[in-house]
């Protein structure tokens, strides 16, 4: 079972902390009494809401769509009325255009009804994926039937699903994984359908057995002369989940600095993405719900949770019955990545795949001091980037001089501020950076 | 930093045995001016005080394990002096200083103390007679370092003073002759050296570098033939190997790159061989180091970590 399947440069080997929900059973979140629903949940374009104050929604329906640009539309997570339109507080942008409904608490769930989808050509499933709102849950959310549309001049041969999970703490793919390996290996078929190839490899790291052995059931039960599912298990390093670090490692290819995988044949769609993708096509369900880990000694429960899109930070800490008097900082998304918030008014989006609850020794806050030049984020870095000039130059005021470093290469994983001895925040600086140079 | 400074104890102490206690007396001077002068630096710049961070012990302790052992006790304090406020704080501060901040002071106190820096050896104690050397007249019991032997008297009353070559080999490696506090035992640095690498704080690069080309070259052009050179008493004797574990591979000082650092060792192990053979100086690799210390900013440029993959069109780039 243990794999040396890795990529060749860089990469971090952090605690991995996923004990404290990894055992954990997915379980359904009560309803809140409110959902504030972010309109722009995706990269592209936000959506416009199809829906006026007042009006009644079902679960499912269509509140919001893309007009002009790249987008999917939005669906209304629950039954009830819309309360109005404001501003919602949100991890990266400070506060964001939302719609807000009141639920309806005795409005019964909506039941799905599995189709057959074999039947379906390629435009009838795309439509299904762009009308079930699915982008990238995994944290980037890309609209996924662009991804699923490569352009022509770059023939896609090998489809490879995400199940690496690399982020300390999070357990949301892996539950999935061992809850839904046939749904998974069904959406591969889905995507393998609408791609027109046959080739499937499934990454997912070793420090997950049980993971790799239901996926690999579930893959040998579906695969046939005409689909090929694998699944590959990876060496545990921080970042294998990273889109171009996993085809590398699968593949052997690398993709172009600023390219899109199909530039090299290959699609990558998370486990938990092709989950919603089979939802949307053979259960007609839009993305309206996602699978979130809640985890670290802040919480007084950790949990794995189906949550409702919309759903306040502060609504699933009164469910899980507050928080411990340790709690020291709140992160959206995993320890390496993710972003630390200010406040619990935040709602889950599409893209949240977990929510962390630390406690003082969880966390680092030692002041940062000078560079020393020691070159370990050099090493660390999985891009071949210079973290340290990048940091240094952004001290220095002149962030718009970091571009020869290869800020923009740099996919902001994390490793170079984990590694560093001087506790800089290096991959704030090279944010900071990019953020700099796209306001010029 | 403080596992740096935990490496170096055991050589302070073999030192202790080997010359006496004014071994630990130097050191604890220098040590503690260093610290202070550290503090009073950052203090006069108006820069944040970081004593706390260990790093002034171990330029401290550095300082200490280069310069003899028979030197008077101001020495170290004008050493650290110039080690730490103009060597480290008025260069630029931790992380910007140019020079090795020990090295740079012990080439200040050569050119400032030429007699003492380069006629204050002692011979190794004999039956541990630790105090021995305590009050005595430097001058009466001084000795010269078995490089200086080799250089100015030649092979044969090297062999005539440290007995041949199955003796001294032995002698030096333990770390009984005649030489600067820290930097006699080869076994104990080698050790501490290998313990720093397998905690990961440095890597082999530049040790490897500067050892193996002092040697290769010793050899190749150090004896009366070609190829008649002993590279392993080029190694044991002098500072290479203190220099080459603990003060090349100075974070600050020396470039980042892989490829770049065992160039820049081969350059340190070049310089210290031509200072040898051609120079005036018996030993060379403390110039050597701050020869090659200012070319790490070269060297930075010059090697750059390879990327992940290059952008498809050259013209690519930016959002």
């Amino acid at each position: 079972m243990v794999s040396f399947l890795t990529f060749p440069k860089g990469g971090v080997h952090p605690p991995d902390a996923k004990e404290l929900t990894a055992d954990l059973a997915v379980e359904e979140m009560g309803l809140p009494a409110e959902l504030e629903i972010i309109l722009a949940q995706h990269i592209g374009a936000p959506c416009t809401p199809t829906v006026a104050r007042k009006d009644r929604v079902g679960e499912g329906d269509v509140i919001g769509e893309v007009a002009k640009g790249l987008g999917v539309p939005l669906h209304a997570p629950a039954a009830g009325v819309v309360k109005g339109f404001g501003m919602s507080a949100h991890p990266m942008r400070v506060s964001a255009p939302s719609l807000t409904i009141k639920t309806d608490p005795d409005a019964p769930a909506r039941q799905y009804q599995k189709i057959d989808w074999q039947g379906l050509g390629k435009e009838e499933l795309l439509k299904k994926v762009h009308d079930a709102g699915i982008v990238g849950v995994g944290g980037a959310g890309f609209p996924t039937h662009v991804k699923l549309n490569p352009p022509p001049d770059n023939p896609v041969d090998t489809l490879i699903l995400n199940g690496a999970e690399c982020e300390p703490y999070i357990t949301a793919d892996y539950r999935q994984m061992l809850e839904s390996s046939g749904e998974i290996v069904e959406g591969a078929r889905i995507i393998l359908k609408i791609l027109g190839i046959k080739k499937c490899l499934i990454g997912i790291e070793n420090n997950k057995p049980e993971a790799i052995r239901l996926m690999s059931e579930a893959a040998a039960a579906a695969s046939t002369d005409d689909c090929r599912i694998e699944v590959r298990p990876l060496q545990v390093k921080y970042p294998q989940g990273s889109e171009k670090q996993l085809i590398q490692t699968l593949t052997g290819r690398k993709v172009p600095a600023f390219a899109l995988p199909s530039a090299v044949g290959a699609v990558v769609h998370n486990v938990s993405t092709t989950k919603a993708i089979y939802d949307a096509v053979a259960l007609g369900k839009p993305l309206y719900e996602k699978i979130v880990t809640i985890s670290g000694k802040g919480i007084k429960r950790p949990a794995n949770l189906r949550v409702k899109v919309g759903a306040r930070l502060s609504d699933i800490v009164e469910y899980l019955g507050g928080v411990t008097p340790e709690l020291s900082k709140v992160v959206m998304g995993g320890p390496m990545m993710g972003f630390a918030v200010s406040s619990l008014d935040i709602p889950v989006t599409k893209t949240t795949s977990a929510v962390l609850f630390l406690a003082e020794d969880e966390i680092d806050n030692t002041p940062h001091s000078q560079c020393i030049r020691c070159g370990w984020c050099v090493e660390a870095c999985p891009m071949g980037l210079e973290p340290k000039e990048i940091g240094l130059y952004v001290e220095a005021g002149r962030p718009e001089d970091t571009g020869r470093f290869g800020v923009f290469e740099c996919f902001e994983c994390g490793c170079c501020s984990y590694i560093c001895p001087a506790k800089r925040p290096l991959v704030q600086f090279a944010r900071l950076a990019k953020m700099k140079a796209k306001h010029q | 930093m403080w596992t740096v400074a935990a490496s170096l104890l055991p050589l302070l102490i073999l030192s202790v045995f080997i010359f006496g206690i004014q071994t630990l007396i130097i050191t604890g001077v220098s040590v503690l001016s260093c610290v202070g002068v550290e503090y009073l630096s950052q203090k006069w710049l108006g820069r944040p005080v970081t004593v706390g961070d260990g790093s002034a012990v171990v330029t401290g302790m550095l300082l200490a394990f280069v310069i003899p052992p028979g030197v008077n006790y101001l020495m170290p304090i004008l050493g650290a002096v110039m080690a730490i406020y103009i060597g480290k704080h008025l260069l630029g501060g931790i992380g910007y200083n140019i020079f090795n901040p020990a090295l740079l002071a012990r080439a200040f106190l050569v050119a400032t103390f030429p007699v003492a820096m380069t006629s204050a050896w002692l011979p190794p104690l004999e039956n541990l007679a630790i105090f021995s050397y305590l009050g005595a007249s430097i001058d009466a019991v001084s000795t010269a370092t078995p490089l200086a032997v080799l250089q100015e008297q030649g092979m044969a009353a090297f062999t005539a003073q440290y007995g041949t070559a199955a003796n001294f080999y032995t002698d030096f490696f333990l770390g009984w002759r005649p030489g600067s506090i820290g930097e006699t035992s080869g076994l104990l640095i080698v050790l501490s050296g290998l313990y720093l690498l397998y905690r990961g704080y440095i890597t082999w690069h530049i040790p490897v570098s500067v050892i193996g080309s002092v040697a290769l070259l010793t050899w190749a052009f150090g004896g009366e033939a070609l190829f008649g050179g002993d590279p392993l008493l080029a190694v044991l004797s002098g500072g290479v190997l203190l220099g080459a574990f603990f003060m090349a591979n100075d974070y600050v000082t020396c470039p980042t790159d892989k490829t770049a650092q065992l160039v820049y060792g081969i350059g340190i192990g070049a310089l210290t061989v031509l200072i040898r053979l051609k120079g005036g100086y018996p030993e060379g690799i403390c110039y050597a180091i701050l020869l090659m210390n200012p070319m790490s900013t070269v060297f930075d440029n010059w090697f750059k970590p390879r990327r992940f993959a290059p952008p498809l069109a050259p013209a690519g780039g930016g959002k």
